[in-house]
Formats: structure tokens, C-alpha cells, sequence
């Protein structure tokens, strides 16, 4: 461990310039998002320094923290405010501040249209902060404050035109959804101090073995429950759709590449606990393989090109969960699939993005077409992300991706075939709608009116989607070159432990059979989508079902909403008719009967003089009996 | 002669008081009914201070003939008001703090 003293920059830095931009107000509209890009930059150079700086140190001491101050202290629990730069918080440390940098670019030039843009970029770089927080918490509780702070940054840029009920809706969905996910983390909190006494990764590490394996799974749990609310998955998936309400580069930059992701951060970094109950594994592995298979089927049949792009998220996010559940070897693919889908996926949605800004925000597909003769650079940018997704080598997700399938077939036993049959499943669907996608937008038959007038994008759009799609070429053969990652993680996943155990398949078969479903997979959507009606056909039932993603909100709406709304309503009936009932009660009939009583007060002496004589006899009478 | 028979007096006295306070109008006679149950009063404390041979209840007698005589100027003076300002002296007229 070294001691490093400026990480806290990392996230001071962000967080003081989206402070400075929201108190200045309008003052600050004409270079807020300069100011906001410049310290976006700033981070991600402290971020490459304090790369180069760990590599050159060697072994134990690479990970660096910082102690802020304490800041819980009772008796013997101690919680300090203290960051921690390790080999796996450095990876997102990058992701976050690159990937982020260059949307601050982006959205200079697609945001210069609105009034809001220095307001916007202040969400922004909340967003960096919160989410820096979040990667270099060193507990459980350190990284509780960026969860909770990413999650706000997520509710206010879905939001941002809030003018629009629905996408405040939307916003609304999102901040309840990832809220239940919130529970659990906040639950697996409380098992660990309970547990451990420590809410400390390094703590809870340390007490792992000398824990029980029913708190484990419990633990294992609550944390997989707070991942699913944070990464959209099964089954709290439903609100990553809506969140497309926000701005495109909000689509791209946290419902894609980085917040979403922290759930495969959550399980990564407690991967102890995982290690240690084969059930949490599983339920895992579970999760993972249920919405990889739901973001993709949803994806096939979306029209709007971000919910397309979102459903494929999702799903791209469904393998990192599978991964994650597959034992120690599986992290480190977790993370490459997490750093590869981080370039390609923020490149595709840039390029949607590009795409909106040249046809008047127009999003549905249907309408577009034949967009790549006015728009080359897009075109091209999106077509190397779309390789990169569907897994062509030698682009960046035919290595990451690749890896999680062979993985998952190799876990061995009926388990490996079933959860691998899944992922190599995913990938058809994958190649199918991602083609899709790229047919409806790119190719074919132009069917745009003829207000849009398509063009290509500023350069301030085109050189971040350019240097993404690098990314998108190069990343995964770099991550995987001599296995520069999983050499990397190893001190942090442990991946030296896993056993080679028997391998079900060799990776050329994997990579082999990969290769010919997605190749199934484009063929078919080519063939399909030869003509493509303006209006959407009706379909079959299956095709509607689809399109309300597979019926995710009716089933929520039916089983938890209206049940709770129910519920509600009981509750507020009881309180009017029980509860107030007894108050109003007490209160009326001591206002009756004393409206009775003051009938008494006549006001004629006599009759008074008459109540004292009789009182006065009734005393005595008292006085008599009992003495007598 | 019989010393509870200056008891059963008393108690006679007592309840013709009591029922004349409750049962007239004139604030006169209410007044004077309200002195012949303080006289009444009087009666069976000096009647019991005959029957224990001491002084303690013609004391007693004494202090209610101040106390009675302190009421009748207060009263008096409150009913001469009453009478000047009303052109009444019904003690049911009086009862305006009711109304």
C-alpha cells in the first residue's frame, strides 16, 4: 500500500466546478461547459498520471489510498473517509474520466442549442464526481455516498427536460427502481457490520472465512440486489428504457458506459464474498443469464434506435453479471467485456446521438435510412462499434465477449452447457438486432420527410465518436494481448487461484461456433429487413409482446403497483375512518356533552342556589351513608 | 323542655331559608331568606353550645352576626344599585354574565 495525497482531487475537482456552475447561475452560461470540460480533462490527467505512477511500482505496493478524515467513530467502530486506487478502481477511474471527457466534448457542440447547457454540464460533472466517489470508495459505506450520488446525477439528467411529463416520468421511474436496488445495498451494509463489525472492503475480506455461509449468501444477496437495480437487471431492468428520455450523451455516458456498470463493479470488488457461497454465485449467474437473453429479446423489436441501443446495453451488461458469477477467472473478463462495451457502446450511442442531430431528434428508426451517404463519419464510427458488439475479430468485443462464453461453458457439469448455450444464444440475438439497427439507419431506401435535412456532425461531434471507435478496434486486443488484464486484476480477483480445470470446449470452437451464430444472426436480419415499412406492421402476438418489452411494466404494474396502490389505499381509509375516527370521536362527544352541560348555566341565581342545596344534600347524604 | 326540639326549629328555619332563595323572585326577600338561614345557623350553634357547657359555639354565632351584617351592607348596596339601574329588583332580571 502506498499513500498517495492528491486522489481526493479526483473528485474535489468535478465536484467544485459542477458547485461553481449551478451557484453562478446564468452568470456562468457563456463558458460554464468550458469550465466543465476543462475539469473533466484535468481529472482524466490526474487519472493517466496516477496510472503510470502505479505501474511503476511493483506488487503490494501499486494500490494506493489516501486518508481523508474520520468520519464515523463509535467505540470501536470506526468508519474513515478514505480513498482507495487500486488495480481495479484504476480501470474505472480511466473509463469514467476518458469516456467522460470526451462526452463533455460531444455535448458542447449537441447541447449548444439549448439554454440549459451550463446547468447541464454541471449535472455532469456531478455525475464524474459522484461516480469517482463511487469506484474509490475504500468501504462499503464510502461507496454507498457516490452510489446514492450517481443515482441523483442519473435522476436529474434523465429529467433535464423535464418540461416533458413523460420523461419526468421517466426520471421518476428510474430514481424508484434504482431506490429498491439501494435497499439492498444498504441492507448488505448492515450484514456486514453485524457480521464483520466493519463496513471496510479489507475488513469484510478479512472476515469472510470466519463468517457463516447463510450470512454469506445473505450478504452475496443484498449486494447482487443493489447491482440489479444499478445496472437495469432482471428484475429491476424495467427502468433503463425510460431513462432514454434523457440527453443522448447522458444516454451514453451513464446509462451505457459507466453508472450502469457499477453493479458489475459491487460484485467485482466483494468478490470475496461471492467466492465464498456458491449459491450467491449462482443466483448470479442467474440474473446474468436471464437479462442478457431479456435485454436482447427486447432489443429486436424496438423501433426507437436509444431503446434499441438501451435494450442491447442491458443485455451486453447481462453478460458482465454472468461473467462476474463465473469464479475468480470470470472478474477479470467482467471488467475487459465492461472496458470494451464502455468504447463501443458510448461510440454507438454518439453516433444515435449524431444521428438525432442531423434528422431533428427524430429516434425513430423506421424513419431514418440510407442516413450513411449524408453521414459518412457517423456511419462509419457506429458500423466499427457495431463490429466491435457483435464480436468480429479482430475488434475489441470478440475478445471480451468471446471470453464469457467460453467461460460459461467451461464451469462445467449440465450448469456450463445451459448458461453457455444462453450466452452464445445472446450473441445471435445480439448480431441480429444490432444489424437491425444498423440496416434501418444506415442502409437501404431513404424514408426521412423532407423538412429533415440530414448532415453530417461538427467536429466537436465526430472527433470524440472517432477516437471511441479506435477504442472500439483496439481495446480488446490490448486488454488481451498476453493477458495484459487478467494479470493486472489478478491481485485484486484472486485469479491466480482458479484451477484449470477441464475445458469443455477450446476457445477456437467458442470463438468458432460465436462467430457462426452471429453470422446466422446478421443474415437473417439482412434477409428481413430487405424492405422496411415506415409504419410498423402489426406482428404476431410474440412480436407485441416483445415490444412492450416483454411485458415487464404490466407485470410490475399488475403485481407491485396497483397492489401497493391498493394497499395504500386501505391504509389511508383506515387512518380517516379508525384512526381519526377515535380522535374525532373523543373530541365530539366531549363537545356534545358539554354542550349539554352548559345548559345548566341559566344565568337565574335561583336555579343555581337550587344545584348548590342539592349538592350541598348530596354530600351530606354521602357523609351519612358511609359513616352510618 | 327538649333541646332537640331548638335543633328541629333550627332545621325548619333552615329549609324555609333555603326554599324561599330558591323559589322567589325579589331580591329582597331572597336576601332576607338567605339571613334566616344564617340565623337559623346560629340557632343550632348556640343550642349546641348549650348542650357541651361551653362557649365555643355562641363564638361561633358571633362571628356569623359579623359575617351577616358585613353581607347585608354589600348586599343592600348591590340591590339599591340594581334597583336604581333596572327599575327592578327580580334577581332573574339579572342575569346578564348568561346572556
Amino acid at each position: 500500500m502506498t499513500t498517495s495525497s492528491h486522489l481526493v482531487y479526483l473528485i474535489a475537482l468535478p465536484l467544485v466546478s459542477a458547485a461553481i456552475l449551478l451557484l453562478l447561475g446564468r452568470i456562468a452560461d457563456k463558458w460554464g461547459h468550458y469550465v466543465a470540460t476543462l475539469v473533466s480533462a484535468s481529472t482524466f490527467a490526474i487519472a493517466v498520471i496516477e496510472f503510470f505512477s502505479m505501474r511503476s511500482r511493483s506488487g503490494d505496493a501499486r494500490a494506493a489510498t489516501q486518508d481523508l478524515f474520520t468520519w464515523i467513530s463509535v467505540g470501536s467502530f470506526n468508519v474513515h473517509a478514505s480513498l482507495l486506487l487500486d488495480q481495479l478502481s484504476i480501470c474505472f477511474v480511466l473509463l469514467i474520466t476518458g469516456v467522460g471527457t470526451l462526452i463533455h466534448i460531444y455535448s458542447i457542440a449537441y447541447m449548444s442549442h439549448d439554454h440549459d447547457r451550463r446547468r447541464f454540464f454541471a449535472y455532469l460533472n456531478l455525475f464524474v464526481a459522484a461516480m469517482l466517489l463511487l469506484v474509490l470508495g475504500d468501504s462499503y459505506l464510502n461507496l454507498y455516498v457516490g452510489w446514492e450520488g450517481v443515482g441523483l446525477a442519473s435522476y436529474l439528467l434523465i429529467g433535464f427536460w423535464n418540461q416533458k411529463p413523460a420523461y419526468a416520468v421517466a426520471a421518476k421511474k428510474a430514481f424508484v427502481a434504482n431506490r429498491v436496488g439501494d435497499i439492498g445495498l444498504s441492507l448488505a451494509i448492515m450484514i456486514a457490520f453485524a457480521q464483520f463489525g466493519s463496513v471496510s472492503f479489507a475488513g469484510v475480506k478479512e472476515g469472510v472465512p470466519h463468517a457463516s455461509t447463510a450470512a454469506l449468501t445473505a450478504l452475496g444477496a443484498m449486494l447482487l440486489l443493489a447491482a440489479a437495480g444499478k445496472s437495469a437487471q432482471f428484475p429491476l431492468q424495467s427502468w433503463l428504457g425510460d431513462a432514454m428520455a434523457g440527453p443522448t450523451p447522458v444516454s451514453a455516458l451513464i446509462h451505457a458506459a459507466t453508472m450502469v456498470t457499477a453493479g458489475v463493479y459491487l460484485i467485482t470488488r466483494s468478490n470475496f464474498v461471492f467466492d465464498a457461497s456458491h449459491t450467491a454465485q449462482n443466483m448470479v449467474i442467474a440474473v446474468g443469464a436471464i437479462t442478457l437473453l431479456f435485454g436482447a429479446l427486447v432489443g429486436t423489436a424496438k423501433d426507437d434506435i436509444k431503446k434499441a441501443l438501451a435494450a442491447s446495453t442491458m443485455s451486453q451488461i447481462g453478460y458482465m453479471i454472468l461473467a462476474t458469477g463465473l469464479g475468480p477467472i470470470g472478474y477479470a473478463f467482467a471488467i475487459m467485456h465492461l472496458l470494451t462495451h464502455g468504447f463501443f457502446k458510448a461510440g454507438m450511442f454518439l453516433g444515435a446521438g449524431s444521428v438525432m442531430h442531423g434528422m431533428n431528434d427524430e429516434v425513430n428508426m423506421r424513419r431514418y435510412g440510407a442516413i450513411g451517404k449524408v453521414m459518412p463519419i457517423t456511419a462509419v464510427t457506429f458500423g466499427l462499434g457495431y463490429l466491435a458488439i457483435i464480436g468480429v475479430p479482430p475488434f475489441a468485443g470478440f475478445y471480451s465477449k468471446d471470453k464469457i462464453i467460453e467461460t460459461a461453458f467451461n464451469i462445467g457439469g449440465s450448469k456450463g452447457v445451459i448458461v453457455g448455450g444462453a450466452a452464445l444464444l445472446g450473441a445471435a440475438i445480439t448480431a441480429f438486432y444490432m444489424t437491425r439497427v444498423i440496416v434501418l439507419t444506415f442502409t437501404g431506401t431513404k424514408r426521412w420527410d423532407d423538412e429533415a435535412h440530414p448532415h453530417e456532425s461538427p467536429a466537436l461531434m465526430w472527433i470524440p465518436m472517432v477516437i471511441l471507435a479506435v477504442g472500439s478496434i483496439a481495446s480488446g486486443f490490448l486488454f488481451n494481448s498476453g493477458h495484459a488484464l487478467v494479470k493486472w486484476l489478478e491481485p485484486v480477483v484472486n485469479a491466480s487461484g482458479a484451477e484449470e480445470g477441464e475445458a469443455l470446449l477450446a476457445p477456437m470452437t467458442v470463438s468458432a461456433l460465436a462467430l457462426g451464430v452471429v453470422a446466422v444472426g446478421v443474415a437473417i436480419a439482412i434477409v428481413k429487413y430487405r424492405t422496411v415499412p415506415v409504419e410498423a406492421p402489426a406482428g404476431n402476438v410474440l412480436t407485441r409482446i416483445v415490444r412492450r418489452d416483454l411485458l415487464q411494466d404490466d407485470f410490475n404494474d399488475r403485481v407491485l403497483v396497483r397492489p401497493g396502490q391498493a394497499l395504500t389505499r386501505f391504509f389511508v381509509g383506515m387512518d380517516k375512518s379508525f384512526i381519526d375516527g377515535i380522535v374525532r370521536g373523543v373530541g365530539g362527544t366531549i363537545a356534545v356533552g358539554s354542550t349539554n352541560l352548559r345548559k345548566i348555566q341559566n344565568g337565574y341565581v335561583r336555579s343555581y342556589a337550587l344545584i348548590m342545596v342539592v349538592g350541598v344534600l348530596a354530600l351530606l347524604t354521602t357523609i351519612w351513608m358511609v359513616t352510618l | 323542655m327538649n333541646i332537640s326540639n331548638y335543633l328541629y326549629l333550627s332545621a325548619i328555619l333552615f329549609t324555609l331559608g333555603a326554599v324561599g332563595v330558591v323559589v322567589r323572585r325579589n331580591a329582597i326577600v331572597v336576601f332576607m331568606c338567605v339571613e334566616l338561614m344564617l340565623n337559623a345557623a346560629n340557632l343550632a350553634f348556640v343550642t349546641f353550645s348549650r348542650v357541651n357547657g361551653d362557649l365555643v359555639g355562641q363564638v361561633a354565632s358571633f362571628f356569623t352576626m359579623v359575617v351577616a351584617a358585613c353581607e347585608v351592607v354589600v348586599g343592600l348596596a348591590i340591590i339599591v344599585t340594581m334597583y336604581r339601574s333596572r327599575r327592578s329588583a327580580s334577581v332573574d332580571d339579572a342575569s346578564l354574565l348568561k346572556r
